[in-house]
């Protein structure tokens, strides 16, 4: 027995919607860092799992369009592979796990190693788009503190760590003021990222389902991680290599091997990994995985 | 210290409960330095007072001034001259500036004054911090000096409030309340939930820290002997009204109301 065939509008969302989205929208770009309320629709999968991400893409995505999905740097997760399905089946796009071949990335956790360019725009799924949420739980008193610019409070939460630790020891979702106005929750991106948004020459789209927020950063705008005069803000580093590619300073992933606590290091971003891998000699390569 | 103009003007200050008054017609000057007394029975709308000053709860009729300077972004930083400015034509940026930078307040209990689950240090500091201090060293050591000064041993700055005794939250409280150096701060009750003995402590440690700041405080209280304490001028209220004002000695020792001479007669002569 087979279904009734349905036939989705393109890119899943009907036109009213995406056009409700694409304000919402562009009053983020016009507002860098600002969080726009958006209804936020059903779309078929659960709210936290990317809901706002989905929305974004199908306002933005067209037939022409090349989408490729990652998922803490994945290309391969069950649900950066079912989102792409997803949009080439209600957008008729292209898909692709190239970075360079996108034209919209969406993504959970992590930015691209490969860099990014100006006819790319990143959509971020976003959870938490309050970065003063646990420090502060009313909303009506975060907005206003948005809106008053009073952001001490961001600087007791850094200033917990390092009396704690020493050191600040938040290493994802690192709160970034952006444009010099708004302080902005980048999404769990690892703080290795953040680097990455500054002066970033691809439109950078923040969605968040469950919590019905937009924001954005446009293109070539300035994203500074917070920190102190005396602690500054420092990325992540990793001190070994990639051991299947052997790529240096990027984001690296701790894979357990066996049941007796081995562990090896490589890439989060597969896309990254496959394409150092093939332009390397393929003698060294056999060698290495023997 | 002492000029022509009172840091804080307040003239028939009314607040009502719907269609009752919880507070009205209240006129007082605070002058810079200057320590005042809300003494009256429990309902007598000693807290609705100072809810009004303190803009928590709206005034319905009358008038507040503070003498601050206005600031706009036109005029920069220094140049402006103070004037009493009614605090109903201030915009709510320039009132949170306000309570930033000038304000300090006191609440009766510790806890919604302060970030239980942040250490002491942060507490102290996070005042500093909203001023714009961005330097984590010197943050550290100002909320050091000042935990010392409230007299909290200085290997517990790093313990959050939930760890501390009564007394000890409530030094925590005064100590945030006057790193970021207020001009006037405003007291609820900020010794009634302790026990005696710590309550003189507390006394005495927030008269010398207000005599030596040279801070105006208003300080609502029940207990007389509070008022008598640490206040220069006392406001005796009762059924929302003022009843009877002056110097402290005067209205303890020499009161005029029929109510202040009950309420001063009611407490056990040493």
């Amino acid at each position: 027995m087979s279904g009734p065939r349905i036939v989705y509008n393109e890119g899943y969302l009907d036109e009213q919607t995406k056009r409700v989205v694409r304000r919402a929208l562009l009053k983020g770009v016009a507002i860098p860092g600002f969080q726009v309320p958006f209804a936020s629709r059903e779309v078929p999968m659960p709210r936290g799992w990317g809901t706002g991400g989905v929305q974004l893409t199908a306002s933005v995505i067209g037939p022409a369009d090349t989408l490729k999905v990652i998922d803490q740097g994945a290309d391969d997760t069950t649900n950066a592979v079912s989102i792409r399905a997803f949009f080439e089946k209600v957008a008729g796009a292209d898909s692709t796990t190239r970075t360079d071949h996108a034209t919209i990335i969406q993504t959970r956790h992590r930015i691209p190693e490969t860099p990014l360019t100006e006819n790319q725009i990143v959509v971020y799924q976003v959870p938490i788009p309050e970065p003063l949420r646990f420090l502060e739980p009313r909303e009506t008193e975060t907005r206003r503190l948005h809106a008053l610019e009073e952001y001490g409070l961001m600087y007791v939460k850094l200033y917990e760590d390092i009396a704690k630790y020493g050191h600040i020891a938040k290493t994802y979702d690192y709160p970034v003021l952006v444009n010099g106005r708004y302080v902005m929750a980048p999404s769990p991106i690892p703080s290795f990222d953040n680097p990455k948004m500054h002066q970033s020459p691809a439109l950078q789209l923040f969605g968040a389902g469950r919590e019905k927020r937009i924001y954005a950063i446009p293109p070539y705008t300035d994203v500074e991680s917070l920190g102190f005069e005396d602690f500054p803000f420092e990325p992540q580093s990793f001190d070994q290599s990639c051991e299947i590619c052997e790529s240096t300073e990027v984001y690296l992933d701790e894979v357990l091997i066996d049941d007796q606590g081995g562990v090896m290091f490589v890439c989060s971003d597969t896309d990254h990994c496959e394409r150092t891998l093939t332009t390397r000699d393929h003698d060294h390569i056999t060698e290495v995985n023997a | 210290m002492n000029n022509e103009t009172p840091l804080l003007s307040v003239t028939g200050a009314s607040h009502r409960y719907g269609e009752r008054y919880g507070c009205r017609g209240v006129s007082f000057d605070l002058w810079p330095g200057e320590v005042l007394a809300v003494v009256g029975e429990s309902g007598s709308g000693k807290s609705t007072l100072l809810g009004m000053l303190a803009q928590r709860l709206a005034l319905d009729e009358g008038s507040i001034r503070y003498r601050t300077a206005r600031q706009t972004s036109a005029s920069g930083e220094g140049g402006a001259s103070e004037d009493l400015l009614d605090l109903s034509t201030l915009s709510e940026r320039e009132v949170r500036r306000l309570w930033r930078t000038d304000w300090g307040f006191v609440h009766q209990n510790a806890a919604d004054g302060l970030r239980m689950h942040v250490s002491a240090g942060g507490n102290v500091g996070e005042p500093l911090m909203a001023n714009g201090w961005r330097h984590f060293g010197q943050i550290r050591a100002e909320a050091e000096e000042w935990l010392r000064r409230v007299e909290i041993p200085t290997d517990r700055t790093d313990d959050a409030p939930t760890l501390f005794s009564g007394g000890m939250r409530q030094r925590v409280q005064v100590a945030r309340n006057l790193v970021f150096g207020p001009r006037l701060v405003f007291m609820d009750e900020p010794t009634s939930g302790l026990d005696v003995s710590v309550q003189a402590r507390l006394l005495d440690l927030i008269r010398s820290l207000v005599s030596e700041l040279g801070l105006a405080v208003v300080i609502v209280t029940h207990d007389l002997a509070v008022a008598r304490l640490i206040s220069h001028r006392t406001l005796v209220m009762k059924d929302g009204a003022v009843i009877e004002s002056g110097l402290t000695d005067r209205v303890l020792d020499d009161p005029q109301a029929a109510y202040t001479q009950l309420l001063v007669s009611s407490i056990l002569q040493g």
